[in-house]
């Protein structure tokens, strides 16, 4: 299936054994340069040149502009500046990198990944690396040690995990959000991520789903639920004076099973009678901004859920399911694109559809039915960006019991996975932070393992046989790189999806009533094909009739 | 006075002031740098309050360690709180009176030496043997614990082995504050004098070396900061500038 190894899992306690390191098993060129068409609508460098194989150059004073940006981000995140100065090199976090545990290369160590930049930040802006580099281990900024920056911070996908173990809380991913914002500055943008971004400047979303197509994608969900339910659930879209505008990744308009969930958030809202509407101006979630570290592009793109707010006149704002989009959401909205006083008050800004949803449950104000969802033993992945990066209701933690009392007041089977791998010590799903794309395959399976060896665990002790997720880049990483590890794509569920499935609506048929419809319909489709057959027949009899008269 | 007394003075004076105002000039840029955005790593505290407890939990107990590294903290806490009673205890040889408090701490200090020592050690062996911790090891931070072990070292030989005019080295100190020279007298006893000069070395490193672990912490915004950015609207006044000025990037901002 690959021209690699694929990680082997044992499923004993769900917990990856720490590798002896190999150095230089990640080694290459990483992921597909920004060319300058994509560069250019973010306001990042673009004057690099292919040559004949095909390879970019960096922009002529590369080096100079590097620096500069270096120091520049040294007086605006005290984070990055702070980081750089106070680690200890404790080793704490070297075994705490699902991208380590998966490849053994030990630049995947998270105090190893910030080392890359350290080292030139030393050698050009401390004491002890301008005058005794060789004692502290600095070195000078040379195209090696950009290719080797551009190669591993594209090997991070931004999880926090290790900044939970490091005694001084430092977080790889500000100085990997550092790194690849230096990179855009000197030409070496990450193209997967650049003509995303480009689509949410141009049509609204990431997927570049034009509105007619989206009035469309919505139109069929309708009919889908209505074929599904008999009842009239509205997909509404652009409904100026709604109350609620639902802010989802573009992934949930079509991705599996990222659909089902939208479909959940449909039906949950239409049972509780709220009165909500999509956008096609901002018909994203989520914010590719803050992967590639550019605080002017991530708010550029949040701008646009204030416009459609303003726009269409509502008085909260929710969110789907997404990961990063909710860390946006809920840690930066405010910040980027506040403040929103001209919102509800009595309601947070944003809210997560979770928030809705889970309340409705434990006030009985949905009516579900368990068993519908018993054909599976459910495990629930915390996503990463949720777990470490946000909470939910009102009470820390919150992210990760409210997910959880949601599945289970839809399903009767439910098992957490091992204490290590979950809550605030979640293991990322491989393909987060810009990672999601199919030039990184190795990274992205090979990291999945930590996570793999969890699920395989509780498949094999308790008989799980799905995994619910609320994040649209870990549906669609584990749908991908599940069956490199023995599982099938269709065991990765959204939770709206179980609650879908669940929920009964007011004046929903019930299975029999759905067949005698059906039923109802066909015959009548029957009748109706008899009827015209018949009567084309009997055109047919009467024209012969009539031809033989000429005769 | 003597030679040796006036060179170690001059060197203990000129250490204390790098020492104070590098710690001072680099807390001062942590202090002015802005958190542009939230980042606590979650689940963080919901109040002020609860910040200052977790942060009291991180540096008194180091709990995010305990959670990473069982073997580590052990050493890492036999280190530090050894540290802590030594230094409390050295306190005596810089006040006129002793305080009550350090003269009950006296025995607990002399032999917490012996802890710090073995904790140095424990943590010098880990930069050989285990492998990550040897890969991410650069020669300073070998040496970094080479310098604390020869202080603790030193300092064990003086108290149990071969004996320091103590006295001596007391009214030394208490000399340097008052710039009385004729108390810059100190013996010529190499242990002392390796002592000393480690000790001093270590002051003039620390401002520049990844000791500023020590105040750096508490600047820690994944670790300091309230969650409650629904509630609060956060901005960093450069951030501000784009907001006044309406435009979407840095270099669109007039002057």
């Amino acid at each position: 299936m690959a021209d690699y190894e694929i990680p082997e899992i044992t499923g004993e306690d769900g917990i990856t054994d720490v590798p002896k390191l190999v150095p230089d098993t990640m080694k290459g060129s990483g992921p597909w340069i920004s060319a300058p068409k994509f560069q250019e609508p973010m306001h990042f460098a673009s004057e690099i040149e292919q040559d004949e194989d095909g390879n970019w150059t960096l922009i002529p004073n590369w080096k100079e502009v590097a620096l500069e940006k270096m120091d520049d981000l040294r007086t605006r995140y005290r984070s990055f500046q702070l980081y750089l100065d106070i680690c200890v090199k404790c080793g704490a976090c070297t075994d705490k990198c699902h991208y380590y545990l998966g490849t053994t290369d030990p630049k995947n160590m998270p105090v190893a990944r910030q080392d890359l930049l350290r080292k030139v930040y030393r050698r050009y802006f401390t004491f002890a690396g301008k005058y005794f580099p060789k004692l502290v281990g600095a070195t000078d900024l040379t195209e090696e040690v950009i290719d080797d920056w551009y190669n591993y911070y594209h090997q991070c996908s931004q999880c926090r995990r290790c900044s939970v173990f490091c005694p001084y809380g430092i977080d790889t991913a500000e100085i990997s959000m550092a790194a690849r914002e230096i990179l855009n500055h000197i030409g070496r943008g990450q193209k997967y991520c650049t003509q995303i971004m480009e689509k949410v400047y141009k049509i609204g979303n990431n997927l570049g789903l034009p509105e007619p197509a989206l009035a469309d994608t919505l139109e069929g969900l309708e009919e889908d639920v209505f074929d599904e339910t008999g009842v009239d659930v509205k997909f509404p879209l652009d409904k100026v004076g709604s109350d609620i505008l639902l802010i989802t990744p573009s992934a949930d308009f079509f991705a599996e099973p990222h659909v089902d969930g939208l479909m959940g958030y449909g039906k949950v809202f239409h049972e509780l009678g709220l009165d909500y509407t999509l956008s096609s101006y901002a018909s994203e979630g989520a914010n590719f901004g803050m992967f590639i570290g550019s605080y002017e592009n991530m708010r550029k793109i949040s701008m646009r859920i204030r416009k459609a707010a303003i726009d269409l006149k509502v008085k909260r704002i929710v969110f789907g399911e997404c990961g990063h989009a909710w860390r946006v959401a809920y840690s930066f909205l405010n910040t980027l694109a506040g403040p929103f006083d001209f919102l509800d008050p009595n309601y947070p800004v944003p809210q997560h559809v979770l928030e809705i949803t889970w309340p409705a449950l434990r006030d009985g104000k949905l009516n579900i039915d368990k068993s519908r969802n018993d054909d599976m033993t459910l495990t629930f992945h915390d996503s990463c960006n949720i777990a470490r990066g946000t909470n939910m209701g009102d009470k820390p933690g919150g992210q990760f019991d409210i997910p959880r009392n949601v599945i289970k007041a839809v399903c009767n089977n439910y098992v957490d996975m091992a204490a290590d791998t979950t809550h605030d010590a979640t293991f990322c799903c491989g393909g987060g932070g810009g990672i999601l794309t199919d030039d990184l395959m190795e990274v992205r399976v090979k990291g999945a393992q930590p996570r793999m060896e969890a699920l395989k665990n509780v498949t094999d002790q308790h008989g799980v046989t799905h995994m619910a997720a609320i994040c649209a880049i870990c549906k669609s990483q584990f749908t991908k790189v599940i069956p490199y590890y023995g599982f099938t794509m269709d065991q990765i569920v959204s939770v709206h999806q179980l609650v879908s499935s669940a929920l009964v609506l007011t004046g929903q048929l019930t299975e029999e009533e759905i067949e005698a419809r059906d039923a109802a319909e066909e015959a009548e489709r029957i009748a109706a094909m008899e009827a015209r057959k018949k009567a084309a027949e009997e055109k047919k009899a009467a024209e012969e009739a009539a031809k033989g008269k000429e005769d | 006075m003597n030679a040796l007394g006036i060179i170690f003075g001059l060197l203990f004076w000129v250490a204390t002031i790098v020492i104070i105002v590098g710690i001072i000039y680099k807390v001062r840029i942590y202090w002015k740098t802005p958190a542009p955005l939230k980042i606590p790593t979650m689940p963080a505290p919901r109040t002020t309050g609860g910040v200052v407890f977790r942060m009291f939990r991180e540096v008194a107990f180091f709990q995010s360690l305990f959670r990473s590294d069982k073997l580590l903290w052990v050493f890492a806490i036999m280190f530090h709180y050894a540290l802590a009673l030594v230094l409390l205890r050295h306190t005596r040889y810089f006040t006129d009176t002793i305080n009550s408090v350090v003269l009950f701490l006296q025995p607990f200090g002399m032999y917490g030496s012996f802890i710090m020592v073995a904790g140095l050690a424990a943590l010098l062996a880990r930069r050989f043997i285990i492998d990550r911790v040897r890969y991410i090891s650069a020669p300073s931070d070998f040496l970094m614990l080479v310098l604390l072990l020869a202080i603790g070292l030193s300092g064990i030989m003086m108290k149990f082995v071969s004996h320091t005019d103590i006295t001596l080295v007391k009214s030394f100190f208490m000399s340097l504050r008052t710039f009385n020279f004729d108390g810059w007298y100190l013996p010529g006893d190499p242990i002392l004098l390796l002592h000393l000069s480690a000790v001093a070395l270590l002051m003039l490193i620390f401002p520049i070396s990844k000791l500023m672990h020590a105040p750096g912490i508490f600047f820690s915004p994944t670790r300091n900061q309230v969650d409650n950015s629904r509630e609060k609207r956060h901005i960093a006044p450069w951030a501000a500038e784009l907001d006044e000025q309406g435009v979407d990037y840095l270099h669109e901002l007039k002057k």
